[in-house]
């Protein structure tokens, strides 16, 4: 009884009470939710950061490189020797060497993984689903190394058994493990894709008497196409910036890579190879693999800015 | 109601022979059924494959002494002691410098930012950054931080390019994490009158602890594996030596100067292995091959038991 | 496997005529009767059928399809209870209810679109007529149901495709690829969903580029161009203006002379004026059934004179 009239009282005392917050403690939660505010947007700006890094060195390093090389020469010429007498510079040997292992990467990866991807999607009850996505995750976390001793120390023996002309060092092994290293990526991407497709045009279809293949081929990936596409460029750019399975398997040899049963160096082998020498800093051999490395930048930006567009793209349609 | 009466032309729709169009169907569905299941084998198959293969080589190699002794001429004699103390003390330092960071992030990327232009670079940004071949990542640590900045080849540089290179999986986790905080959290948070920081710490970060966690690992068992980074900043491929012990017995007991040593790491020591002509070398490089593998998938089959745990949950 | 060989065999297309056959339940006698007058409800109620229940009041006509005892489950869980339903040929049979009576679930029977998911159940029958089988038998695959019986969604749903590709899909799928029998039945079934002005000039265009009502039909042509027994329509109006609805409503009587229909509306208004028959529906039950007028201004059931007068819905 006491207490309620003395509540009465205050409350009707007119007095400003916080009961427990006063203005002190409310202004320093402020102070500290503006300086976490900061904080957390250092931590984010960070990435920008590390990009505007990554293009600095990269342009740096590479202009004082092509303070000596014509661009030219460096586009067009056909050998890279870097380390001779007269040394030749030609980036169209290495771009030949990723170029082809990508693309052998990619003839196994993208009928492989959009059939998987189709498979799961559309014809796999949950169980098997429940199974593979698992598996398939754990496919993409196997160490590049284990892929390349896997490519040269047992796939390659294997493979010269069938394939006669076979060399030790070839593109060929590097870029068959190189797609199904990529395998669960493309899986990944363009399943998603298919699943954002809407019930309603699936049941459409089955409703006009598809076929449940008809279904998948017909209507389910031209209204998937930008996520699919965007999973098989995105496949290709992690191909091109693979590194250990071909330093590992495809040899050292800078040469044009026509056939892909004999080994060629690649951009990324190659920065590999200089860095495990001895480069004397600032040495024209020491600037190539910046050079190097921008054009493989380059290239995987390239990639990665139409991927990105792509998947935005099919995001705004449903 | 209208006359029904309507004279309707004769139809022009062919003759339809649905049964067969029924079993081609079915024989066509099949056939994709049985190539589907086809691929799966395979994928998994070459899995397996791959696994056997290293355990086949290399699970003999591996004993007391092959985890105690320095890396040598002689590959019988040969061990990874200097690599797997390295890839330790480079894991330590990646996962310091990246999880605070990459969480701090996230937590802006999600809770705070608002849509404006400098938001929006900085996830275009992070969405880059994650396709950036890592050998790139070496480059940028081998012209800032071991030229430019001086501090050459020593495991702080390693913990720094490994932990940008997996930023962008912390930052993803993170986020996600945060997203699929269910909407009850949060209002209850800011109905008890928490402001954002005091919502976020106390409540929002612990429900999105164990999504976090996940990335975390996926993250550092990405870092594991990773060989073209370390390389490129010069990693030594042959040392004989540990970098200085962290532990000391004079206050304050413990010393960073391991942080500035070289150093050489685990998938360092099986590259190069591998790349030399000899078997015994070989057998070495499986062994080494073995731990990794079986790091990497413990690690990644703990994130995907911890995923399915919370998916169960919600 | 002797059981769908004869189920194979009894909706083989040579053994019978698109348009009518001697088999027929009722004669000839009555289809052409049909042709000059409609029954009048009474004389339907009084007509008696030896099939169908004391409580659903028969049919005047020959039937295209008979819903018999249908109990549908999703998984563990009861939909549908014992439903029985005769479906009048050529003419609009309407399903009214509350939301969650059925009506729906009822609808999507017809098609075997349950099918499409785990875990579904029926019990009971759906008799398709003139072949006299059950076309929710686990022994008929449900693509045979699906190419004779159409249907048209609630929300239009053109495949990513050019508006004429759309309307042709039906006939691709069902072999009947030549460009001069194409061309000729897009323009066909185009015209008969009065969409043909309209689209004549951007057949090759995106079906995205079209309106909604535009959307909806070019989904009725899509669904008319291979000449189905049956079209299914669930709520084909709910999402368009009034303008669009008004349209649609005036093809169905059209439509209704060719290709039996049975329309799911919850829009009563709707049901009296296109339909010839209306069947209403709740908690999984029909409540009552009879000619749309009859069940209208005389209902026999007082819960569906409840729903017709807005008192629950």
């Amino acid at each position: 009884m006491a207490y309620a009239q003395d509540l009465s009282a205050l409350l009707l005392s007119g007095e400003r009470r916080h009961f427990g917050a006063s203005p002190a403690f409310l202004k320093r939660r402020r102070l500290i939710g503006l300086v976490m505010r900061g904080i957390l947007f250092t931590a984010a700006a960070l990435s920008i950061f590390v990009t505007l890094g990554i293009v600095y060195v990269l342009v740096s390093e590479s202009a004082k490189f092509f303070a000596h090389v014509s661009i030219f020469d460096f586009l067009f010429d056909t050998e890279w020797t870097p380390v001779f007498e007269n040394p030749r510079f030609g980036i169209i040997t290495l771009i030949s060497g990723t170029f082809m292992s990508s693309l052998i990467a990619l003839m196994v990866a993208v009928p492989l993984g959009t059939i998987l991807a189709i498979y799961l999607s559309e014809y796999a009850n949950s169980r098997v689903r429940e199974i593979i996505k698992p598996c398939l995750e754990l496919l993409a976390g196997i160490p590049t190394v284990a892929f390349g001793y896997f490519a040269l120390l047992f796939l390659t023996p294997i493979f010269q058994i069938f394939i006669p002309g076979l060399s030790g060092f070839n593109l060929l092994v590097p870029g068959i493990v190189m797609g199904i290293m990529i395998l669960p990526y493309i899986v990944s991407v363009s399943e998603d894709a298919m699943r954002a497709v809407p019930a309603s045009l699936r049941e459409g279809a089955y409703a006009l008497g598809f076929s449940k293949l008809q279904t998948a081929l017909r209507v389910i990936i031209p209204g998937a196409f930008s996520g699919v596409t965007a999973a098989y460029i995105l496949g290709m750019s992690r191909a091109v910036g693979e590194t250990m399975v071909v330093a590992i398997a495809a040899g050292q040899q800078a040469r044009i890579a026509y056939n892909p049963l004999e080994g060629a160096a690649t951009i990324t082998a190659y920065i590999v190879q200089m860095s495990l020498g001895d480069l004397p800093h600032g040495s024209l051999a020491y600037l190539t693999i910046f050079a190097a490395g921008l054009t493989l930048f380059l290239m995987t930006f390239v990639f990665n800015i139409i991927a990105f567009w792509l998947r935005h793209k099919y995001r705004e349609v449903y | 109601m209208t006359d029904r009466t309507l004279q309707m032309p004769p139809s022009t729709m062919p003759r339809i022979d649905e049964r067969s169009l029924v079993q081609k169907a079915k024989r066509s569905d099949g056939c994709f059924e049985i190539v589907g299941l086809a691929v799966l084998v395979v994928s998994i198959f070459v899995l397996l494959a791959l696994i056997f293969d290293f355990m086949a080589d290399g699970l003999a190699r591996i004993d007391y002494n092959f985890l105690i002794n320095f890396p040598s001429r002689h590959p019988g004699q040969a061990g990874i002691l200097s690599a797997w103390v390295g890839t330790t003390m480079v894991m330590v330092t990646t996962t310091f410098l990246a999880v605070p960071l990459g969480v701090a992030a996230g937590i802006y990327l999600e809770e705070y930012a608002t849509k404006n232009l400098i938001n929006d670079l900085i996830e275009i940004n992070v969405t880059n950054l994650a396709g950036v071949p890592s050998i790139i990542y070496g480059l940028l640590a081998l012209g800032l931080f071991v030229q430019t900045l001086g501090l050459g080849e020593i495991v702080l540089v390693a913990g720094m390019t490994l932990a940008l290179l997996i930023l962008p999986i912390i930052i993803v986790a993170t986020r996600e994490a945060l997203r699929s905080i269910p909407l009850e959290i949060r209002e209850a948070a800011y109905g008890l009158g928490a402001d954002k920081w005091q919502a976020i710490r106390m409540y929002l970060l612990p429900a999105a602890r164990p999504g976090i966690l996940t990335g975390a690992i996926v993250g550092m068992s990405r870092a594991i594996g990773e060989t073209a980074p370390l390389i490129t900043i010069g990693a030594l491929t042959f040392i004989a030596f540990l970098p200085p012990t962290p532990i000391q017995l004079e206050f304050p007991f413990i010393n960073f100067d391991w942080l500035f040593s070289p150093f050489t790491a685990m998938p360092i020591q099986m590259f190069n292995w591998i790349s030399r002509p000899q078997a015994g070398f070989h057998i070495n490089a499986a062994a080494t091959g073995l731990i990794l593998l079986a790091m990497t998938l413990l690690m990644n089959g703990f994130a995907i038991w911890l995923r399915y745990r919370i998916r169960s949950k919600q | 496997m002797a059981a769908l060989q004869n189920s194979l065999k009894a909706i083989d297309p040579l053994s019978r005529d698109r348009r009518g056959s001697p088999e027929d339940l009722t004669t000839e006698d009555v289809t052409v009767q049909d042709s000059v007058s409609i029954p009048t409800p009474e004389a339907s109620a009084a007509m008696s059928d030896p099939v169908s229940h004391d409580q659903k009041a028969a049919s005047g006509g020959p039937r295209r399809a008979e819903v018999k005892d249908l109990s549908f489950f999703y998984g563990d869980k009861q939909a549908l209870w014992g439903v029985s339903l005769p479906i009048a040929d050529r003419k609009v049979t309407a399903l009214i209810g509350p939301s969650g009576c059925g009506k729906t679930t009822l609808l999507r029977c017809f098609n075997r679109m349950h099918d499409l998911y785990p875990g579904n159940r029926y019990e009971g029958e759906i008799r398709l007529y003139p072949e006299d089988v059950n076309i929710v038998s686990r022994d008929i695959d449900p693509m045979f149901v699906r190419l004779r019986i159409g249907m048209v969604f609630q929300k239009p749903n053109p495949f990513p495709k050019s508006v004429f590709e759309n309307v042709a899909s039906g006939l691709w799928v069902r072999g009947v690829r030549q460009k001069s029998i194409v061309s000729e039945r897009v323009e066909w079934a185009l015209q008969r969903a009065a969409l043909w002005d309209e689209v004549k000039d951007r057949l090759r265009d995106s079906a995205y580029g079209l309106s909604g009502g535009q959307q909806q039909r070019l989904c009725i042509a899509r669904a008319l161009a291979p000449e189905p027994d049956m079209l299914l329509l669930d709520e084909p109006t709910s999402a368009l203006d009034p303008v669009a609805t008004a349209r649609i409503e005036g093809l169905m009587m059209e439509l209704a002379s060719m290709v039996t229909i049975v329309i799911v509306t919850h829009n009563m208004q709707q049901a009296a004026r296109v339909s010839d028959y209306t069947a209403f529906m709740y908690l999984g039950k029909i409540i009552e059934f009879g000619p749309t007028t009859t069940l209208f201004t005389t209902p026999n059931d007082p819960r569906t004179q409840d729903y017709i007068t807005g008192r629950f819905g």
